[in-house]
């Protein structure tokens, strides 16, 4: 296996609805994390994540391109993905000895449309996209078999956004932060029973970008490269009713394989867009009391919509560059109630 | 067999979504230049290249484009191709020439039709100019040009055109 | 929404409508999901496990392999696992007042399957309640030949 570092990483300064497009929000994004990572173009690679449906415009993601100055023909590819995904392809170009060094990155403007109605589109056609579930509403399905499962309240889900928010604070691209009480919280009524606007991530419009070096390079540019020591992804069954939804199956083996077990974890970064969802994906990847758990804020504080997963893994790797982690754990999602999940196991030298 | 008794091989499953959807600083800028009858590029300030319509950025420096150029609306025709088929957006008789014009001053053609002018004499090179909407229809927005016309200017030889085709 | 362009300090939006009239082919085995909502009844299918699948799937997903041909009527009446409550519904969702989305383990499917339930109140939702499906009048052939579930239990 190929060493590969991240080395730098840029992201937007989320905002609730931007008006300007695509490629004016993502290029600054690109160029800063460009311009950090001691890399001139052009990338061996280019790698990138979005979602059309989320502008309403077929191909729209090939509008962005004009980001990563194509000219001369680059080695491009996309995926209707969140960025973790394009992070995962081009870590797995880099190991074929196809490229060296890769530009990965992601944008997503959900404030165009309805949000958790344009996610219906991704679920089964034939026999539940046509009743039309929101996100939010497949989201509570799987809060409330957890809570009826673990005997945890509703109160155990506010203090998690209690924590994310007032760590939020220090985070100037969270687009929520600050104290708030549980009882205050609590008060508020319900988005979709049991969950309330707390338990779920603040929609908003944004952008990232990840540069990845292999080998010594990496150390030449990078005074402390996060290394991808290990990083797998899993899926499972697509009906809802097939699964377990109190626990994350695919967490559990993409952790297994990316190694997360290996030895001691001082941060994760997980991608849990409801709150309920973190002490699902703790379990899964056997994350005690002493890992720090989303410095950031997480996706409570600011959900770009297919980038939230790439800045776990860039607000993991800046752990380790500024050395207040040795080994960190990121870690990604997609599909409705975490039905698919990447983890992404990272260390300093 | 009737309808009733026919196993169900296929469902209706209609998609419908409603957006709001942004121009973006470059295409407002764009288009509120059309409003007042001017055709705005912008120029890159790497490579120099003028793009128009405009969309903030160089396809090929990567960087922002913010110095807006004024652009004639006389033009080449870089391509073009005889349409047979309604498009929703066109609305001219048919057959129609769609084309492809390089406006005075842009490094970049643009998509437009042609109109005031036989199909066999459309070709590359020929000069067009815009013909707009009455003053007081002008919008925001591209149908504003209602199309192109030939004008009586010598062809642009093919060889000048090569970069831009 | 507005209906027209907006100028929004300088930036101009405009609404935008992203519509495709989908007819999807469904073959043999969600064809005959179909016909049989169609005639009124649910139907499963058998994996070669013998777990019956409801929706039926061609596949196992927790094998790879093929289904049988083995359909197994299920329901009417079956229970829900897990529900959540939709106070303002969405215009294309089943119902116009409030609703519960539920999975719904009908009796004799091993898997549950995603609807709406009509209780009317989220006080009458619960966990293990049995449901039953109010069936549409006219049916085609579809999911929504299902209107919703309604609670098996008097008021």
């Amino acid at each position: 296996m190929r060493d590969v570092a991240i080395v730098s990483f840029a992201q937007a300064k989320n905002h609730r609805r931007e008006l300007r497009n695509e490629v004016e929000i993502l290029m600054p994004v690109v160029q800063e994390a460009v311009a950090r990572s001691g890399i001139a173009r052009p990338f061996d690679f280019t790698c990138s994540g979005s979602s059309d449906f989320l502008q309403g415009q077929p191909f729209a993601f090939v509008m962005a391109l004009d980001a990563a100055g194509a000219w001369p023909p680059i080695a491009e590819s996309h995926v209707e993905m969140d960025g973790a995904w394009a992070l995962y392809e081009a870590w797995v170009k880099i190991q074929t000895g196809q490229a060296e060094t890769a530009l990965v990155y992601a944008f997503g403007k959900s404030s165009p449309g309805d949000l958790p109605e344009v996610l219906a589109t991704q679920l089964d056609p034939y026999v539940m996209a046509p009743l039309w579930p929101d996100s939010v509403s497949l989201a509570a399905l799987q809060a409330r078999a957890w809570l009826e499962k673990t005997g945890k309240s509703e109160r155990d889900l506010a203090e998690i956004a209690v924590r994310s928010l007032r760590d939020a604070k220090t985070n100037p691209n969270a687009t929520v932060s600050g104290d708030f009480d549980v009882a205050t919280l609590l008060a508020a009524p319900y988005v979709a029973a049991p969950l309330r606007e707390h338990d779920s991530a603040p929609i908003c419009d944004g952008a990232a970008a990840v540069v990845l070096v292999a080998g010594d390079r990496a150390r030449q540019v990078c005074k402390r490269p996060a290394w991808i020591r290990g990083i797998d992804h899993r899926i499972e069954a697509h009906a809802l009713g097939m699964r377990d939804l109190t626990v994350s199956a695919s967490t559990r083996l993409a952790g297994e394989k990316a190694g997360v077990g290996k030895a001691k974890v001082d941060v994760a970064e997980l991608y849990a867009p409801f709150s309920h969802q973190e002490p699902i994906l703790r379990e899964a990847l056997g994350l005690g009391a002493g890992v720090t758990i989303n410095p950031s804020g997480g996706a409570l504080t600011a959900n770009p919509m297919m980038t939230a997963g790439l800045i776990r893994i860039g607000e993991a790797a800046t752990r380790i560059w500024d050395g207040s982690a040795q080994r960190a754990v990121a870690h990604a999602t997609s599909g409705p109630c975490l039905q698919q999940n990447l983890v992404c196991i990272l260390e300093g030298e | 067999m009737s309808d009733e008794q026919k196993p169900v091989t296929n469902i209706k499953t209609p998609m419908r979504l409603e957006y709001r959807y942004s121009a973006g600083i470059a295409t407002s800028r764009f288009l509120h230049g059309i409003a007042q009858g001017k055709i705005l590029g912008q120029r890159c300030p790497s490579c120099k290249k003028v793009y128009v319509p405009p969309r903030g950025s160089c396809p090929r420096c990567a960087v922002a484009t913010e110095e807006e150029v004024e652009l004639s609306d006389k033009g080449t025709i870089t391509t073009y191709a005889v349409v047979r088929v309604p498009s929703e957006n066109i609305d001219v008789p048919l057959p129609f020439a769609s084309v492809h014009v390089l406006l005075d001053g842009a490094d970049l053609p643009m998509f437009s039709v042609v109109q005031e002018c036989p199909l066999e004499k459309i070709r590359m090179g020929m000069r067009v100019q815009a013909v707009w909407v009455p003053k007081e229809q002008l919008g925001p927005t591209l149908q504003s040009i209602r199309y192109f016309k030939p004008i009586d200017e010598p062809d642009v030889p093919a060889d000048q055109l090569r970069e831009t085709v | 929404m507005s209906e027209t362009v907006s100028d929004e300090g300088g930036i101009l939006t405009a609404p935008h409508v992203l519509e495709y009239p989908y007819r999807r082919s469904v073959g043999p085995v969600l064809g005959r999901f179909f016909t049989e909502l169609r005639a009124g009844k649910l139907v499963g299918v058998r994996t070669q496990q013998g777990r019956v699948l409801v929706p039926p799937q061609e596949y196992d997903p927790e094998t790879g392999a093929a289904t049988t041909s083995d359909f197994v009527e299920v329901g009417p009446g079956g229970i829900v696992t897990t529900w959540s409550w939709v106070t303002k519904p969405r215009a294309k969702q089943p119902l116009a007042h409030s609703f519960a989305w539920a999975l719904v383990k009908l009796d004799g499917a091993d898997t549950a399957m995603l609807h709406a339930v009509d209780a009317g109140d989220i006080a009458r939702m619960r966990t293990g309640m049995r449901v039953r499906p109010r069936w549409r009048a006219e049916r085609v052939g579809h999911i929504h030949d299902i209107e919703c579930f309604e609670p098996e239990a008097a008021r």
